[in-house]
């Protein structure tokens, strides 16, 4: 049983007024993409164990979408942020790296 | 024999009696007994039957443990199997039955197997039972199922009610003995908010019956101080009867309260469960005695020591005349003082233990009993309550060197932390070679939403099993708690305790040391589910060596008390049969609830009528009152069409579409999905959304859209409306409203958060009342001196209107092929507005109809439905709606998708019109067949029916489906067989049926 | 390998059971296998079993991180139907079904397969369409399912409750031939017969990274040390990603905990297993009397092998509105086990994009029923490089947009 907190309305809940996402930063591909590039937008998860990058929406709240940053084994939130950011906020990145030193996911690090 | 005695029961109330019956024999008890103990006081060693060999079974413990002594209690609506007698209370009247026995508890057809006991091993039914094979099914499988399962399964609805509680607090403490309230006191005195449970009717836990003083008063008086103090604190929730049933993720607690289990008729909640965040978790859950594995262990009247303390002390009851005490520890000891204080006899105290006991066993010899050290029980005498036991030498294999008669045995194996609600959120364990058991490794506790530790352990659930090392433990978790949770903590001193001079305990877990098999095979681990010595070891031997192998195999621990009794002890042989350390073969998994919680309790409230909310569209009380037959559509209800006397649904369902074809209808459409997409992108935003071009619709005007997910698959589709430059207003199906209203908010924020759009869900703010039929103009003229002629109002476009005096707005689409307005008004004139639409209609005879209407007229005229022609696995091209995919975009959800080779096979199946040869309505869902059989041999299909109705309007069934090379095939006859095999013969045609050019809805 | 029958029960009882044979062997691995599986759970030991009886392979090793059958093979609610409504499903569950008819003798093991039937209830007249459509569909593909009325269901389940005022109950979809079995009993007797065969079984052996060379899988590393082979298997549900990983490939998958729990033990009251969508709840009655539920996943990716108790809840109230004497009943235990849900929900049964190298997974919560389709036509993948029963499951299907869809119910009704 989750506890996050909404970076919108700043409202820490219970994981049922929230909806999950799946993962977080994805570059979407369109008309034109390769079939690989198409490919992998949609379906090749990172899935992995540990810290994870991923997306909620604060579904019976505000209804806002955001971006979790959670580690999938030990389920700890290392942070929230909103969803309209294309690269994972540095002071996300400083508080994943206090607690998990030398963290990489994805092209992230 | 057992009996009650006259001068202990610290909990009895012995001036109010309470009658109940026992397998129909009537016996009394006293208010503050449990079942466990009334039954004792009745002389009732004899309490139910194991699960495989109906063995005698007797009340063996005095708590939480229990393995035996569960009931089928009360009757009717209040019926329930496997009650625990140990933890539950005595009322008046309550009615008791034992389980697991044909035809009586005393007379038991099933304890045959206790004789085949030797054939009936561990993991007997996995090597046998397989020839010839369908006699597992119809003999074996039958014979076994019925030998097991315990209680008899209710039958009548529970009449009981149960509700669920939210709790925020700071600090929860589980377990209401000295040290979880010692824990609650001092974690309440630094003003942190503080919620203290304990699963049994009183405060104090086993420290009163132990003995001891605390500040130099006795136990109890401590314990009315601390809860007294504890009551007054306007920061402190206390509970009793309220088990801390599971510790789950990011510090939320489950907390199980049986309101009013002791008190049947009273009014309320039988249960609550409560959903509790705490910020700190104080498990203050206590211990539990192993039992020690000798011969015959399992015999009505063995008993653990520390329950036949409980019953004397707290129940005035004595299990037996002559108690027989047999320990690898001190603690054991004070059961026999007890008993000796109290008059009875204790014919000896058996300590394994070569070195015996410390202080309390020259207490014990003081009072004249005898104590032999270095000694084991050979074997128990008796089959339905104890006799006599036969003494060993620990050390050897058994030899008999006395018996001695008794009618009880105490045992007492050391102790075992309860580290349960400790272990369910990750939280390890060590193993403490000196005690013998695993306690919580306090450096690895679980961890919460922010990586820290949010459950303390305190007192004998930690290992400090001593009264004076209990309290300074669980003063120092409280502290803990408070400071965790942000409070600052003033000094205080730790109540004053006297430790005991206590000898060593000892692991001792084969009584005697060298047990032959024939004793092994009579030493019993678990007493529930008939796990033995000699099963671990067969497990052992046969491979399965892994901890979760062996229990598996076994079925050590799997039964109603999940090992609390059992675990240890089966762990300890199963390493002892590896030849390797404890810790290395490792627990299992410790799982929630502590005990078993009432289903009832887990379900809460939402039961019947408010099991989930249902949707009512503000036309719902008049469907309602005029015969509507509601089906489930989402959360929604719908009428499926209304029937009138003597009407059954097809004949009523014809007689709306009749009437709506040849003159007016009325459609409750209030569920539709309305969202409102408004901003100076909306129009580029709507475009990404549907496939068609939304962009470049004029204000005023509608169009039909459809709308794909980017996996390419069709999703939803709908009318939009044009409401001004900035604004429009889209409709989605009935299911689809809040998906679709989810699925824009996700592109709109996490994609294209640059595009100036808001969406609004507005379906619940209006109601839409669809006027169908060629009258239908006519009726709404009556109540409108707007125009909303063909040239007023045309087809495809909307208008604000007055209608009846009310504001509305007309939108001119059709969904039946029929001359049609489909008018939004608010939501609260929703009933106004049909009210004046059925007068208005009256001299047209004007009816509702309902969703099979609906299904019918759109189908004649060929459009599609989401859910019938789709399923997720169709996309726009299927459907040959090229049409409605706009050639200039760039880009549109689903466009990439649309592109990847399998979606644009030519093979894919089409749609087409389908019509019965014969005029039969072909059946749901069937497929078109094709030659031959595929790689797997099942039969080729060619194509499957996605509607089919019988129609009115032509007098004959007709149907949609998707069909290879469909739209080329026009005129062709294909077989779609019914599931019997039996061929059904359709003509492949245009799937407009009805008004090909339109005529009709564009007049 | 000692044959198991009641006559030897009574044999080994004279001698008090001292004379039992393990029933696998607890071997040190090998230097090199013609083939390794990597995970002895149920599809793993399936997978390795079929490669040694149908295509002589047997030169195999099976490799265990932990103990075998300890991942969702011994979580799981034990159902075994086939009444899937796409072709390729039905093939590959069907197959296995009428191998779990057969599977006690084959393998000389009770695994105790209970073909006490499967009632799918039909709770909108959209699901009445969609069991029907299902019918249908099956009937054409050699499985016997049958949509029955409100009044057979209750015939078949006496103790359920038709007229809930929420859903009542509007049919069924019946096949009868479905059931449960035993499932730690599944593992361990795949495990025997692949000892038995001469096949390695190795429980505590963690593989740490997948070895290469040219392109071509050469073996893994492992904590016990490197060990060569010619073609590797990859059947780790729950983990698949993670070793896909190794292999360096990206899967279609997220891991999901997924949650079930038990009741305290009954007599007999209920002979079949029912699943209801709806209402989001499944029951079935173990041969122990427990009642079997199944329950929620979790919508976050989460490897803990526990689950949030709301799903326990939602779950449980379900089952206390279909089955009514559910409410005084206790809940005995519940957990959880990590599933991989793949990107169509169904499973993966493919080559990987590393030669030599086979990847089975995805079975999100459905993989036990699976499990001797599942080996028979991964086996024959691993062997002959093609299996009618895996030709549509490959990983290739994502790319094309050729999904295998089993949820009928995921459009919307008007």
């Amino acid at each position: 049983m989750l506890i996050l907190e909404c970076p919108y309305c700043g409202v820490t809940a219970e994981e049922t007024e929230f909806h999950g996402g799946g993962e977080a930063h994805i570059k979407r591909y369109g008309p034109g993409s390769t079939e690989e590039e198409f490919n992998n937008y949609l379906f090749a998860k990172v899935n992995p164990k540990g810290v994870h990058f991923e997306r909620w929406r604060h579904a019976n709240g505000c209804g806002k979408w955001f971006h979790a940053a959670r580690n999938t084994v030990t389920l700890e939130v290392y942070g929230t942020y909103t969803a309209q950011t294309s690269d994972i906020p540095q002071d996300i990145k400083d508080k994943v790296s206090a607690k998990v030193p030398g963290w990489s996911w994805r092209e992230f690090e | 024999m057992s009996t009650r005695l006259s001068n202990s029961g610290r909990l009895l109330n012995k001036g109010r009696a309470m009658n109940f019956t026992f397998n129909g024999k009537r016996m009394s008890g006293f208010e503050g007994d449990t079942l466990a103990s009334a039954l004792l006081a009745n002389d009732q060693m004899l309490v139910g039957r194991s699960f495989k060999y109906h063995r005698p079974r007797g009340i063996v413990a005095s708590g939480a443990e229990e393995p035996n002594a569960l009931f089928n209690m009360g009757e009717g609506s209040k019926f329930e199997p496997n009650q625990r007698a140990t933890t539950t209370e005595l009322f008046d009247g309550c009615k008791l039955g034992s389980q697991n026995h044909w035809p009586s508890l005393e007379f038991d057809v099933g304890a045959v197997n206790n004789k085949l006991g030797r054939f009936l091993t561990a993991g007997f039914y996995y090597k046998m039972f397989m020839h010839p094979r369908p006699l597992w099914k119809h003999v074996y499988e039958p014979i076994i199922r019925q030998s097991a399962g315990l209680g008899k399964a209710p039958k009548d609805r529970d009449a009981d009610k149960y509700e669920h509680f939210y709790a925020y607090t700071d600090v929860a403490v589980v377990g209401g003995g000295v040290a979880g309230l010692q824990a609650a006191l001092v974690a309440a005195k630094t003003g942190a908010r503080v919620l203290v449970m304990e699963q049994t009717a009183h405060w104090g836990g086993r420290a009163p019956v132990d003995g001891g003083t605390v500040n130099g008063e006795p136990v109890d008086k401590f314990v009315d101080q601390i809860v007294s103090e504890l009551e007054t604190m306007s920061n402190v929730t206390i509970r009793t009867r309220m088990m801390g049933s599971g510790v789950y993720d990011h510090g939320y607690l489950l907390g199980y309260e049986r309101v009013n289990d002791h008190q049947p008729e009273a009014k309320g909640p039988r249960h609550r469960l409560w959903r509790i965040r705490a910020g700190q978790i104080i498990t203050a859950t206590g211990a539990i005695e192993r039992p020690i594995s000798f011969a015959g262990n399992d015999i009505p009247g063995v008993m653990l020591a520390s329950a036949v303390r409980d019953y004397a002390v707290n129940y005035g009851v004595s299990v037996g005349d002559r108690t027989v005490v047999v320990t690898n520890n001190d603690d054991a000891y004070r059961t026999a003082i007890a008993l000796k204080n109290l008059g009875l006899d204790v014919p000896a105290i058996i300590d394994a233990r070569s070195g015996g006991a410390g202080a309390l066993g020259d207490e014990a010899r003081a009072l004249g009993i005898r104590v032999e050290n270095g000694k084991g029980i050979a074997k128990v005498k008796g089959y339905k309550r104890v006799e006599g036991v036969a003494i060993c030498s620990q050390a050897g294999e058994g030899a008999v060197l006395e018996e001695i008669a008794c009618d009880a045995v105490a045992m007492s194996g050391g102790w075992s932390p309860v580290v349960h609600l400790w272990s369910h959120c990750g939280g390890k364990l060590y193993w403490d070679e000196a005690q013998a058991h695993f306690r919580p490794d306090v450096d690895k506790a679980p961890t919460g939403a922010a990586g820290e530790a949010f459950v303390i352990v305190a007192g004998s659930a930690n290992g400090y099993l001593d009264l004076a090392a209990g309290l300074a433990d669980a003063d120092a978790a409280g502290k803990a708690a408070a400071k965790a949770v942000g409070k600052k903590v003033a000094k205080s001193d730790v109540p004053a305790a006297e430790a005991t001079d206590e000898a060593a305990s000892e692991a001792i877990w084969l009584m005697p040391q060298g047990a032959n098999i024939k004793l092994r095979m009579k030493s019993w681990l678990d007493y529930q589910n008939d796990v033995k010595v000699s099963d671990i070891q067969l497990a052992a031997r046969e491979g399965f060596e892994s901890v979760e192998h062996a229990k598996r195999y076994t079925t050590l621990g799997m039964a109603t008390d999940q090992g609390k009794l059992s675990n240890i002890n089966g762990l300890a042989i199963l390493s002892d049969a590896l030849n390797q350390p404890i810790p290395q073969t490792g627990t299992t998994t410790f799982r929630p609830p502590y005990t078993p919680i009432s289903m009832g309790a887990i379900a809460g409230e939402a039961r019947g009528e408010i099991f989930q909310p249902i949707r009512k569209t503000p036309i719902h009380s008049w469907n309602e009152e005029n015969g509507a037959d509601f089906e489930p559509v989402g959360a929604w209800r719908r009428p499926y069409t209304y029937l009138r006397d003597g009407e059954d649904r097809h004949s009523a369902v014809i007689r709306e579409i009749d009437q709506t074809r040849s003159s007016m209808g009325l459609l409750d459409a209030s569920t539709l999905g309305k969202l409102i997409v408004k901003g100076p992108d909306a129009g580029k935003f709507l475009d990404m959304m549907y496939t068609n071009m939304m962009s470049t619709l004029k204000p005023g005007r509608c169009r039909y859209g459809l709308m794909c997910n980017e996996n390419g698959f069709l999703m939803d589709d709908g009318v939009v409306a044009r409401i001004d430059d900035d604004t429009f207003l889209c409709h989605t199906t009935t299911g689809g409203a809040e998906n679709i209203h989810g699925h824009m908010e996700e592109w709109l924020q996490t994609e294209w958060w640059d595009l100036k759009v808001y969406v609004a869900n507005v379906t619940e703010q209006f109601a839409q009342i669809a006027v169908v039929g060629p009258n239908g103009r006519k009726a709404m003229e009556k109540l409108t001196e707007d125009d909303i002629s063909a040239e007023g109002l045309p087809f495809m476009a909307f208008k604000d209107i007055t209608l009846a005096g009310i504001s509305a707005r007309a939108y001119r689409i059709s969904f039946s092929g029929e001359l049609s307005y489909e008018i939004a008004v608010p939501a609260s004139q929703g009933r106004a507005l049909w009210d004046a639409l059925l007068e208005a209609g009256a001299e047209f005879n004007v009816m509702p109809y309902g969703t099979e209407g609906l299904h019918v007229m759109r189908a004649e005229k060929g459009f599609i439905m989401i859910g019938d022609e789709t399923d997720g696995t169709v996309i726009p091209q299927d459907l040959n709606m090229q049409w409605a995919i706009s050639k200039k975009k760039e880009d549109y959800l689903g466009k990439r998708a649309q592109e990847r080779s399998y979606m644009t096979d030519p093979t894919r199946w089409k749609l087409v019109g389908l019509e019965t040869t014969d005029g039969s309505v072909l059946s749901e869902g069937a497929y078109a067949v094709a030659p031959g059989e595929n790689a797997n041999g099942q039969r080729n299909v060619q194509g499957r029916v996605t509607s089919t109705y019988y129609s009115p309007t032509l007098k004959r069934g007709i149907a949609m489906g998707l069909l290879l090379n469909g739209p080329d095939r026009m005129g062709e006859v294909v077989d779609f067989p019914r599931v019997d095999g039996t061929s059904v013969l359709a003509k492949v045609v245009d799937p407009i049926f009805y008004d090909k050019d339109g005529e009709k809805q564009n007049v | 390998m000692k044959r198991y029958s009641a006559f030897a029960v009574v044999r080994e009882a004279l001698s008090y059971h001292m004379g039992w044979e393990r029933a696998w062997a607890s071997p040190e691995p090998k230097k090199k296998y013609d083939a390794i599986i990597i995970g002895a759970g149920g599809h793993g030991l399936a997978t390795a079993y079929y490669l040694g009886k149908n295509h002589g392979i047997k030169n195999v090793a099976v490799l265990e991180k932990g103990w075998l059958g300890g991942g969702n093979t011994g979580r799981n609610t034990t159902i075994i139907r086939s009444n899937y409504l796409q072709d390729a499903s039905a093939a590959l569950y069907e197959k296995a079904r009428s191998l779990y008819e057969t599977m006690s003798q084959d393998l000389n093991y009770n695994v105790m397969f209970s073909p006490r039937g499967v009632i799918m209830l039909a709770q909108t007249e959209h699901e009445v369409r969609g069991y029907k459509r299902t019918a249908q569909a099956n009937a054409l593909q050699g499985v016997t399912t049958e949509f029955i009325s409100p009044q057979r269901v209750k015939e078949i389940v006496p103790i359920i409750n038709l007229d809930g005022p929420r859903y009542p109950v509007l049919g069924g979809l019946w096949q009868a031939r479905g059931g449960t079995a035993r499932h730690d009993a599944v593992a361990w007797g795949y495990a025997r017969a692949c000892s038995a065969m001469g096949m390695d079984v190795i429980q505590k052996c963690e593989v740490t990274s997948i070895r290469q060379e040219g392109g071509k899988v050469v073996g893994v590393s492992t904590n016990r040390g490197d060990i060569a082979c010619d073609k590797l298997g990859i059947v780790v549900a729950g983990h698949s990603g993670h070793v896909a990983d190794m292999a360096g490939f990206r899967l279609p998958i997220e891991s999901v905990s997924l949650q079930a729990l038990v009741s305290e033990p009954i007599k007999p009251c209920m002979d079949c297993v029912v699943m209801a969508n709806t209402v989001h709840g499944y029951m079935s009655q173990s041969d122990k009397g427990e009642m079997v539920i199944g329950g929620g996943a979790d919508g976050y990716n989460n490897y803990t092998q526990r689950g949030s108790f709301h799903h326990a809840e939602e779950t449980v109230r379900a089952l206390c509105e279909t089955f009514p004497m559910v409410s005084r009943l206790k809940m005995l235990r519940q957990w959880g086990g990590i599933v991989d849900m793949t990107g169509d929900r169904s499973p993966i049964l493919s080559k990987a994009p590393l030669d030599g190298v086979f990847i089975n997974c995805g079975w999100g919560t459905g993989g036990f029923k699976a499990i001797p389709g599942s080996g028979w036509g991964f086996a024959e993948l691993m062997a002959r490089g093609y299996s009618p029963l895996t030709e549509q499951f490959g990983l290739d299907r994502f790319k094309e947009g050729r999904f295998i869809d089993e949820s009928v119910a995921a459009g919307v009704a008007h």
